[in-house]
């Protein structure tokens, strides 16, 4: 997948308030499916439903318990989602906020050698 | 008056990066801003720690441009490029590149300044060789990027679960 559209998949699977508790859970460590349904008025395959969603995302990824088959969190996919333009923008924040401290500076500077330069001329 | 404008930021096409922004100063000062080296070592800095200890610019078509920051842990980043269009006090095209990049390719950056009512909009756009340059640009502003990124993951994890949660297993 190119990286654009595997943004797109995390974006979309974010979108969903019970995927994002989902995602939520299993920050605090990996769960069985059972154990992820239970916090949820669903049905188990409600849940799985869901959980196919974030799996294709790259979100979440299985343990390797045959028994339990335990998801667990993917960081990589939604730190890229979270770090991407909010990190840019914020940046380039700092930035303008000293440029418009720098530009009253220079306001003030020009407004007195413009005063200056009228007193001078009335004489 | 002080006046932060909101910075707004948008991608356009697949390789560009477009940033607008009203600055509260006429349009000579935001153009002076940008183009004299004395005022642009004051503003263009990294976050708390760097400096910007060499800052030249040959402010004519085709003259040459150079920035150096340093952190305060010896750390060093440079960059460069050359202006390709000037008009006063309106408009800057010039190419940009860093020492040690981290995307491939020349970057070409444009400044548009339009003046209304005494403040003054600010069109930045930077066009990348590739929709991967951009990407990693995007991903990784300068030396910030992945461990902010894990950094901020958690906080999004916990403000998304808080709000996601249908029975409640969070306290307020």
């Amino acid at each position: 997948m190119k990286n654009s559209q595997r943004l797109d998949a995390t974006f979309a699977a974010l979108a969903d308030p019970t995927r994002r508790a989902i995602l939520a859970r299993l920050a605090s460590g990996e769960a069985s499916v059972m154990e992820l349904t239970k916090p949820f008025a669903m049905t188990q395959p409600a849940i799985s439903k869901h959980l196919k969603v974030l799996e294709r995302a790259g979100l979440i990824s299985r343990g390797r318990d045959a028994q339990r088959r335990p998801r667990r969190l993917e960081a990589r996919p939604l730190a890229e989602a979270t770090g991407w333009l909010e990190g840019y923008r914020q940046f380039w924040d700092g930035r303008f906020q000293r440029l418009d401290a720098l530009l009253e500076e220079l306001k003030t500077n020009q407004l007195k050698t413009n005063e200056k330069r009228r007193t001078r001329s009335k004489r | 008056m002080k006046n932060t404008g909101t910075l707004k930021l948008t991608t356009r096409g697949d390789r560009e990066i477009v940033m607008t922004r009203v600055f509260d100063a006429p349009r000579s000062l935001v153009f002076e801003a940008f183009s004299k080296p004395e005022l642009v070592r004051q503003w263009l800095l990294g976050p708390p720690g760097w400096s910007m200890p060499v800052c030249e610019i040959d402010f004519r078509v085709g003259g040459r441009y150079r920035y150096v920051w340093r952190h305060a842990n010896g750390q060093e980043m440079g960059m460069g490029g050359v202006h390709r269009e000037i008009v006063v006090p309106e408009r800057i095209v010039a190419t940009e590149k860093f020492d040690e990049s981290w995307y491939p390719g020349e970057a070409v950056g444009t400044i548009v300044l339009v003046e209304q009512g005494g403040k003054t909009a600010l069109t930045q756009t930077v066009l990348y060789e590739s929709s991967e340059a951009r990407e990693a640009v995007l991903k990784s502003p300068m030396e910030q990027g992945v461990t902010a990124g894990y950094d901020r993951l958690a906080e999004l994890l916990t403000s998304l679960g808080a709000s996601g949660m249908e029975k409640g297993t969070r306290e307020s």
